[in-house]
């Protein structure tokens, strides 16, 4: 069954999906949707450097991605004015990157699937790495939950409970870089923080828990991976735009059966 | 050591800089006692509460806190974002879970009982702060911590709020350090205050305090107000200086 191109893509997705909801929803609530930007879009000049130097993807991704999550965490703690600096670190970061990409002829052919990833054409080594990096990504975060939670709320509180709100910072940036890693050959880097907002968003208005908002995350980008692969199925469009586009319509929809 | 913490020759900068924000103050906190912090702003005051609990780098000096202290915490301003979803009953078990008995008791306790199950984010002010003084007493405090517990409450829920302080401090003999800004209601409340402008101008006794003239100097008009709740018994005396020390009852009586 793990023969079937479709099948590989519907567990990949999944894959992303149950690690994008909860994280998806600390991003939410920390408001680090710029800072998932400057991540995800690093990693095409993480692809850049793995394929001039002939290393997996992933771990190009992978290094570029934790300089930059560690980088923004240093910035944020020195209390720059974050939007901004987020926003030129976001976008030159894919500037770089695609000018790196344009010196390997390799990558240059592939460019579209680094940007809007190339779901279908995952295979038995990348769904090994998808489940297992994000099993590990899902462990850390419920191993730290109550902590993560806590800072997130109030750091003051969570310093009088002996929790160190640096570390957890520390905790979601590791996070989302490795996510970030897993997710390219998904959702490519330009959709990747879609994926980790746009589910997110949608649970906010269904959830009066961030246990429970977490879980809906993870429910709604799951039936956005299996209603954006389908679609792309039937109409022969992009996986990944697909996807992202069937979270929206979920979101869209929450955001109109609220009012009513 | 008696006092629940004491700091000595407390000094701190104001953090990436080489700013003094506190100078050189020495502070203790005996058992059972309510100690309320006062000065503009700016003064330091909220530092010293954070160095206290040990969240703010010293640049000299010590804090000692006693073994088995226990705090609750009630900080300022804490402002929830609307992006999360969160009860008064999930807030409550963070980080420690608490079962839902101690849940209903304790928001009982602090007049807002039956809160449970609404969002923070759709609380009043009043309750708000109630909510976060009934996380504060979860696990037993013998000392509460409270900066500026009343921003933003009016003078009726302000007069309740200490209100309340005063009857948790009575039933669980905890401990209270406060910084606030309500000059008249502290000083009736309090067992000692400390005047804070970068150093201890002066501290003792709510009366004594209300006397001296580096904390009518510090708070002008507003003091007077204060000043009047004791005049009935104490003469004020402009030539008298302002000496930390713990009672005001040396004070020259000129009737």
């Amino acid at each position: 069954m793990l023969d079937d191109f479709f099948i590989r893509a519907l567990l990949a997705g999944l894959g992303l999906a149950v690690v994008a909801g909860p994280l998806g929803s600390f991003v939410v609530w920390r408001r680090m949707a710029y800072f998932g930007d400057s991540t995800a879009h690093a990693a095409i000049l993480g692809v850049a450097l793995s394929l001039a130097f002939g290393m997996s993807v992933y771990v190009g991704t992978l290094a570029v991605a934790l300089a930059v999550a560690v980088m923004v965490s240093a910035l944020a703690a020195r209390g720059q004015a974050m939007d901004t600096v987020l926003g030129v670190l976001a976008h030159s970061a894919l500037a770089i990157g695609l000018v790196a990409i344009s010196f390997v002829p390799a990558a240059r052919a592939d460019l579209n699937s680094y940007l809007f990833g190339d779901i279908l054409a995952v295979g038995g080594t990348d769904l090994a790495l998808i489940w297992g990096g994000g099993g590990l990504i899902l462990a850390l975060l419920v191993w730290r939950w109550q902590s993560l939670v806590t800072a997130t709320v109030n750091e003051e509180l969570a310093m009088a409970a002996g929790i160190d709100p640096k570390v957890e910072r520390l905790v979601l940036s590791l996070a989302l870089a490795v996510t970030v890693a897993l997710a390219i050959r998904v959702v490519g880097s330009l959709l990747i923080s879609a994926m980790l907002i746009v589910p997110a968003a949608a649970a906010r208005g269904l959830a009066s828990t961030p246990e429970r908002m977490a879980a809906a995350a993870a429910l709604i980008a799951a039936a956005s991976v299996a209603a954006g692969l389908w679609a792309s199925l039937q109409l022969d469009s992009p996986a990944g735009p697909s996807i992202v586009a069937a979270a929206a319509v979920f979101f869209a929809a929450g955001q109109i059966f609220r009012r009513i | 050591m008696t006092a629940l913490i004491e700091a000595r020759g407390l000094t701190i900068h104001r953090p990436g800089s080489t700013e003094t924000v506190l100078r050189e103050v020495d502070f203790r906190i005996e058992p059972g006692e309510v100690v309320t912090v006062v000065g503009p702003n700016g003064s330091g005051k909220s530092s010293l509460v954070r160095a206290l609990l040990g969240h703010m780098p010293l640049a000299d000096g010590q804090v000692l806190r006693r073994p088995g202290l226990r705090i609750g915490y009630v900080p300022q301003r804490v402002q929830v974002d609307t992006a999360m979803p969160m009860t008064v009953r999930r807030f409550l078990s963070l980080p420690r879970r608490i079962g839902d008995a101690e849940a209903t008791a304790v928001l009982a306790r602090t007049g807002v009982p039956g809160l449970e199950g609404r969002q923070l984010t759709q609380l009043s002010g009043g309750q708000f702060q109630r909510v976060l003084l009934a996380r504060a007493l979860l696990h037993d405090p013998n000392l509460l911590v409270l900066d500026e517990p009343t921003q933003g409450l009016d003078q009726p829920g302000i007069v309740a709020f200490y209100q309340l302080i005063e009857d948790v401090r009575r039933e669980t003999g905890a401990a209270v350090l406060m910084v606030s800004h309500d000059l008249m209601v502290v000083m009736r409340a309090s067992d000692r205050v400390v005047c804070l402008n970068g150093h201890v101008c002066c501290e003792g006794s709510p009366e004594h305090v209300s006397e001296a003239p580096a904390y009518r100097a510090l708070f002008g008009t507003e003091a007077q107000g204060t000043l009047a709740l004791y005049r009935h018994h104490h003469d004020h005396d402009h030539d008298h200086g302002c000496t930390p020390h713990p009672h005001g009852a040396d004070h020259g009586h000129h009737a």
